[in-house]
């Protein structure tokens, strides 16, 4: 998929918390998140919610990503996913990158970080496992 | 609600002027306060309900928040939010007062998409604090609580002394 098409296909939610697509990287789209009151948690801080958040929508993009190029137009729902958060984000824009696992023919297991300055000092990570319904 | 960018912390965010020693807890108050501001605010979330060690949050639907522009179904992000938020202050329910926390884990398994339109409850219990740790767990619904659209189970770190309602800090 190219950024435009990764851009096109980011949903409702993506875009009102101000998500976009900033690079593709190893085939898998980086997500970017910027800093503003609509994603501020405690004082100073990025909700933990609006990073789940941002993590999930990093790990389906990689997903969307590994199924076109294998021409499978399968649907996604997710089924969990766990999320561990390492330190805050403070202000300035916040990136995730999404990981395929594994997707077979019914699920996919997918995994993600998010990180702000340095992707080696990473803000939380995730793992998820959705479905792939035909 | 604002949603105009602010890189400075907003002088009057009320999250910033809690008296976490000295304030009353009361909880329909603090999360009428917690839910009036930033991410809260912006994605609408207001009080509910509450108990001893629980509390719920409702989280109505809304076109921006849908995560399948074609089926208008919830975003998975805004049902995260809703719980990381409603067991995050059913320590407080809990504990019977402020102390501050952060969220060390949260798994989230997701049985249902909510139905187009419908509120969502998020519902949040503490069940344990120990020392440095509390534990939570949760369910989101869209009306029957029986039939739940998301589970929650997570960790909360206490990150600062505690601090019980009406003691000096």
């Amino acid at each position: 998929m190219t950024l435009d098409e990764q851009i096109a296909a980011l949903p409702p939610y993506a875009l009102s918390m101000g998500m976009s697509v900033e690079r593709i990287e190893d085939g898998a789209p980086v997500l970017a998140l910027d800093f503003s009151e609509r994603v501020l948690g405690r004082p100073g801080f990025v909700h933990g919610g609006a990073i789940s958040g941002l993590l999930e929508m990093a790990a389906i993009a990689a997903l969307r990503a590994e199924l076109a190029r294998r021409g499978n137009p399968a649907r996604i729902k997710p089924v969990n996913v766990s999320i561990e958060f390492m330190r805050g984000a403070g202000h300035g824009r916040t990136f995730a990158l999404g990981r395929v696992t594994r997707a077979g023919r019914r699920i996919a297991n997918l995994s993600a970080t998010v990180w702000q300055d340095n992707p080696a000092k990473p803000v939380a990570s995730a793992w998820m496992n959705v479905l792939l319904a035909g | 609600m604002s949603t105009d960018d602010a890189p400075e912390a907003a002088p009057a965010d009320p999250f910033a002027q809690l008296d976490w020693g000295n304030q009353i807890f009361e909880p329909e108050k603090i999360a009428a306060l917690m839910c009036g501001r930033a991410h809260a605010a912006f994605l609408g979330m207001h009080y509910h309900a509450h108990g001893g060690d629980w509390i719920e949050l409702a989280l109505p639907w809304r076109e921006d928040l849908v995560g399948v522009a074609e089926t208008g179904v919830f975003a998975s992000g805004p049902i995260i939010s809703l719980l990381d938020n409603a067991t995050s202050m059913s320590v407080w329910c809990r504990f019977g007062g402020f102390r501050p926390q952060a969220t060390l884990d949260l798994r989230v398994d997701y049985m249902r998409a909510a139905a187009r339109g419908a509120t969502l409850i998020g519902r949040g219990e503490c069940y344990q604090i120990k020392r440095s740790v509390a534990f939570v767990r949760g369910v989101a619904h869209d009306g029957d609580p029986a039939d739940p659209v998301a589970h929650v189970v997570g960790t909360f770190m206490l990150t600062g002394p505690s601090m019980t309602s009406g003691t000096a800090s």
